[in-house]
């Protein structure tokens, strides 16, 4: 089989260690075919003088210059689909200022690039835009060769200029040098410096702008290599055999069954892990689809129906996140309390490809390519899964199907690894539809109750908060490698659930967005919530899960978005206010009120409370609704954004739909206008379809969501809203994410427009239209 | 076993396989075709689409041996990086992609469907995509390319 030229130079990598080729001294270039990338990047030489890069603190872990000028940068945030790749070429060109053709990126590769953990929770834009990291980097590097400049031409530092790839002066340009005959080649052994001043906003040229992404030409015309198109000599196929229910385990297979199978070659048994491989990609499905294999099942798995009262039942883990001791007093004392439950299911990643991985284990020595979001975590967990040392294992970000969160990517990666060991050949495996979507670590499920007392006037004075969830494993970070499918197969197990008693939490104040927006979230005499409500309590109990649970895109905060952000829309509702009106009543915290004020502005919103007069019982009947929310992520808080949407219930079928929206979004600096607006349409429209179409189901064995017709989502032909964002440019603030924020409002913004038309409140996602039908049917005549 | 010719983006391969192997195996695998790719293979998402005689079929669910001679266009065979399909284009201009995984899908669906009905309506357009899925719901840039794709045709 032919070599891609991706493949070949990561084999080499993999045999030829690049850090000790890169020991000696001296200027060496190393070539290799920039892996995630084909078409017009092409053959990419590489300046090679790095240190090693786990040294995150060294200049050199992050920077290279080769003697032609060539800027190569290190990054451990990959590009995942949401145009990071891009954006942080445009860093890089910007710190160094160097024309974009001139750089280059290489990503997640262990060995190769430093190790910035994982490339999740939209914090990458934080990581590397901020000053440290691939910013600082970069930063440093300028002053660097200004220095070196200076020494080279002798003139004072303060008098050269860095444009355009060389140092001149300002005074007269002639008298210039350019970076490849200042380091080419060369390290520049050098820490990362604190104090190096990033280039100021109002001189930037190339971040900030809207540069198209470099890889959408070869994305549309197919160029680009997934790890779905890996070849490497040698390379047969593998799949898998999942257990037929949750918690069965192998009592037996017969081999047998299936040996005579054409292009048959192994079946590969451990513990409860089942594979085989064949020569053939769709052999290998056969060989799968026919094995003969036994479980003995699993203990029988709740009634979906009654699941939320269920998790009540459940032994739980208890984190307060706020509680000022008034609040039962407070309520008790009110003119007016209200309250409500709102329930969000357990839903999927559902990525569009199923997740794929090759490995190729030779004795001890390992290489892997996955669309992984974390390649040291993965190399950790791989080395456990296959008794080598991590040093032996190296893995390659190789682009894949968008995840939006931890998808069956790592899983598949063991499944690979263990087939290729037990082969001694590479092995590529993908999953099956089904496989993906079975086992994939869910989002997790929330039964939410609130309480408000208001007082005579309709103000909120305390806000009552009481969640359950339900968690099972997770990112397998360095060593949980029991938190994802295939390494509970192989005996491994998740952290032991212990369940405790209510305590402070010992986190930065609402991880998670578990108090609303509208407390003053005061711990500990720190006062870090964004609104005015003194009191308040949050308390989130977490019990364990009958399957596995993972990060998914808003993890946590888009429920207690939903839930937070329907309730506000009801209470207001309740004192007759406007519900914009009332939010920004309720808020202090100036950024929040700014998207929440330019939101409005856009959708040219009218005061007046919901829901809307004079709207018929039947046919269709349009309403607006209203969200906001700063996305709280531990010790800062990670986007703001407020959106409103108008829409139409068909009373008659109980379909919504969305015809319009409006987003406002503040994430600091603005690296990419295009690619943030891509970022959060995608967010807002996928965040539309949890709320109106996902749910994960099962039966009393099982999961029954299993491919997009018992898992549905809109497809292209579905009405898609009119969409309007207004960004705002924070050049003076620290950069945040923007990948999630616009996913978590839009459901309680649909519930609340879907209330404005017809009066009813929907409590429970997602909103189909039998919940819908039924919930209008339910309306008092 | 037996051999079966596929004429796949102008050229001619000869490939020995099993008839009932899908398509797609042969395009992706013995081909190294990149544009058509395994999402469901259950005919559910597009993300396996090829056009063949004109009509764009999914290759997961479609056996090799019934396409046997037909005129077979991959998304990798419609332009190139450098000399790309004004669809593809259209794709470009208006930055319309996220991860690319469901491109084959959306771009020759409708390249198929236009090919056929170019006066369609945006509101046709959008019934012929019903079945394509893109999880990253770049939905809306797609839809603008492709209705940009089909004014020109339509001026054309």
């Amino acid at each position: 089989m032919r070599m891609t030229a991706d493949a070949a130079a990561g084999l080499a990598r993999a045999g030829f260690s690049r850090r000790a080729f890169l020991r000696g001294s001296g200027a060496l270039v190393v070539g290799f075919t920039l892996g995630d990338v084909a078409g017009p990047l092409g053959s990419t030489s590489l300046a090679g003088a790095q240190t090693p890069p786990d040294r995150r603190t060294q200049l050199d872990s992050w920077i290279a210059i080769a003697a032609d000028g060539t800027v190569t940068a290190y990054t451990g945030k990959c590009e995942l689909g949401q145009g990071l790749y891009t954006a942080q070429m445009q860093l890089v060109a910007e710190e160094l200022s160097v024309p974009l053709a001139r750089v280059r990126l290489v990503q997640c590769d262990t060995g190769v690039t430093p190790d910035e953990g994982t490339t999740s929770g939209a914090q990458s834009h934080p990581a590397n835009f901020r000053n440290e990291n691939l910013a600082l980097a970069g930063a440093t590097a300028r002053e660097a060769l200004v220095r070196l400049a200076s020494a080279r031409l002798g003139v004072p530092a303060d008098q050269l200029v860095a444009s355009d790839g060389r140092v001149a002066m300002r005074t007269d340009r002639s008298r210039s040098v350019g970076y490849g005959e200042l380091v080419g080649g060369k390290r520049f052994d050098l820490p990362l410096d604190p104090e190096a001043k990033r280039k100021p906003h109002g001189e930037w040229t190339v971040l900030g702008t809207p540069v198209a992404r470099v890889d959408i030409p070869s994305l549309v015309t197919a160029r680009v290599q997934y790890v779905h198109n890996m070849r490497v000599p040698g390379m047969v196929h593998g799949a898998v055999v999942r257990p037929p229910t949750i918690g069965a385990a192998l009592a037996g297979v017969d081999e047998s069954s299936v040996s005579g199978m054409p292009g048959f070659i192994k079946v590969v048994t451990r513990k409860n892990f089942v594979g085989v491989v064949a020569q053939k990609p769709w052999q290998a499905l056969q060989i799968a689809a026919k094995l003969k294999t036994t479980w003995t099942p699993g203990p029988a798995l709740p009634d979906q129906r009654r699941y939320y009262d269920y998790l009540r039942t459940r032994p739980t883990q208890d984190t307060i996140w706020v509680d000022s001791g008034d609040v039962d007093a407070k309520l008790a004392g009110a003119a007016t309390v209200l309250k409500s439950t709102y329930y969000h299911p357990y839903q999927m990643h559902a990525s569009l490809g199923s997740s794929c991985a090759v490995a190729d284990v030779q004795g001890r020595t390992t290489t892997v390519w996955a669309a992984t979001q974390n390649v040291y975590g993965l190399r950790g967990n791989l080395a456990r899964v296959l008794d080598v040392t991590p040093g032996d294992v190296h893995v390659v970000f190789t682009r894949g199907s968008g995840c939006y969160g931890i998808n069956g990517v790592d899983a598949v990666s063991f499944d690979a690894a263990l087939l290729s060991q037990a082969v001694g050949k590479p092995v590529r495996v993908q999953l099956t539809r089904r496989d993906e979507m079975a086992w994939e670590n869910y989002g997790v499920p929330f039964v939410i109750d609130q309480r408000v007392g208001l007082d005579a006037q309709g103000t909120i004075i305390a806000w009552d908060y009481e969640s359950w969830t339900a968690t099972r494993g997770g990112r397998i970070g360095n060593a949980n490698t029991g938190n994802i499918v295939t390494g509970v197969l192989l005996g491994y197990q998740p952290p032991a659930f212990a369940p405790s008693a209510a305590k402070p939490t010992d986190q930065p104040f609402n991880d998670s967005n578990h108090a609303p927006a509208y407390v003053t979230g005061c711990v500990g005499g720190m006062c870090d919530g964004k609104g005015t409500i003194a009191g308040e309590r949050a308390i989130a109990r977490r019990t364990e899960s009958e399957f596995f649970t993972g990060p998914l895109r808003a993890p946590n905060q888009l429920q207690n978005t939903f839930a937070h952000e329907s309730f506000m829309d009801e209470i207001a509702a309740h004192a007759k206010a406007d519900p914009v009106a009332y939010r920004l009543r309720h808020l202090r915290e100036q950024r929040l009120i700014d998207v929440v004020a330019a939101a409005a502005k856009a959708a040219r919103w009218e005061p007046r409370p919901a829901p809307r007069a004079g709207n018929r019982r039947t046919g269709i009947a349009s309403g607006r609704g209203f969200a906001s929310v700063a996305m709280e992520a531990g010790i800062y808080t990670n986007g703001w954004i407020a959106m409103a949407v108008d829409v139409e219930v068909n009373q008659d079928t109980g379909v919504v739909i969305v015809k319009r929206l409006f987003m406002a979004h503040d994430s600091g600096p603005i690296s990419n206008p295009n690619g943030l607006r891509n970022q959060l349409e995608g967010a807002a429209l996928q965040g539309m379809s949890r709320a109106l179409s996902e749910e994960v189901t099962w039966d009393a064995q099982k999961i029954t969501s299993v491919d997009w017709r018992s898992y549905p989502i809109p497809s292209l032909g579905t009405e898609m809203p009119v969409i309007e964002t207004v960004l705002i440019d924070r050049p003076g603030e620290n950069a945040t994410g923007a990948g999630e924020t616009a996913s978590a409002p839009i459901g309680a913004a649909i519930g609340n427009a879907i209330f404005d038309a017809t009066g009813v409140r929907l409590r429970q996602i997602p909103f189909t239209p039998a919940r819908v039908k039924e919930a209008l049917a339910a309306r008092r005549t | 076993m037996s051999a079966i010719t596929l004429k796949v983006n102008g050229r001619a391969h000869t490939v020995d396989v099993d008839p009932a192997t899908p398509l797609l195996f042969v395009l992706s695998d013995d081909l190294e075709q990149r544009g058509p790719k395994f999402g469901c293979g259950l005919g559910q998402c597009g993300a396996c689409t090829v056009i063949a005689n004109g009509r764009a079929i999914r290759s997961c669910t479609t056996t090799v041996q019934t396409v046997a001679g037909a005129e077979i266009t991959t998304l990798d065979g419609l332009g190139t990086p450098e000399k790309p399909h004004p669809l593809q284009q259209a794709f470009i201009d208006e930055q319309a992609a996220q991860c690319g995984f469901c491109l084959s899908g959306v771009i020759l669906t409708a390249k198929a469907f236009l090919d056929q009905n170019p006066k369609a309506t945006e509101r046709e357009i959008r019934q012929a995509l019903a079945g394509v899925l893109c999880r990253c719901f770049t939905h809306t840039r797609m839809l603008r390319a492709i209705n940009t794709y089909a004014q020109q045709g339509r001026n054309a």
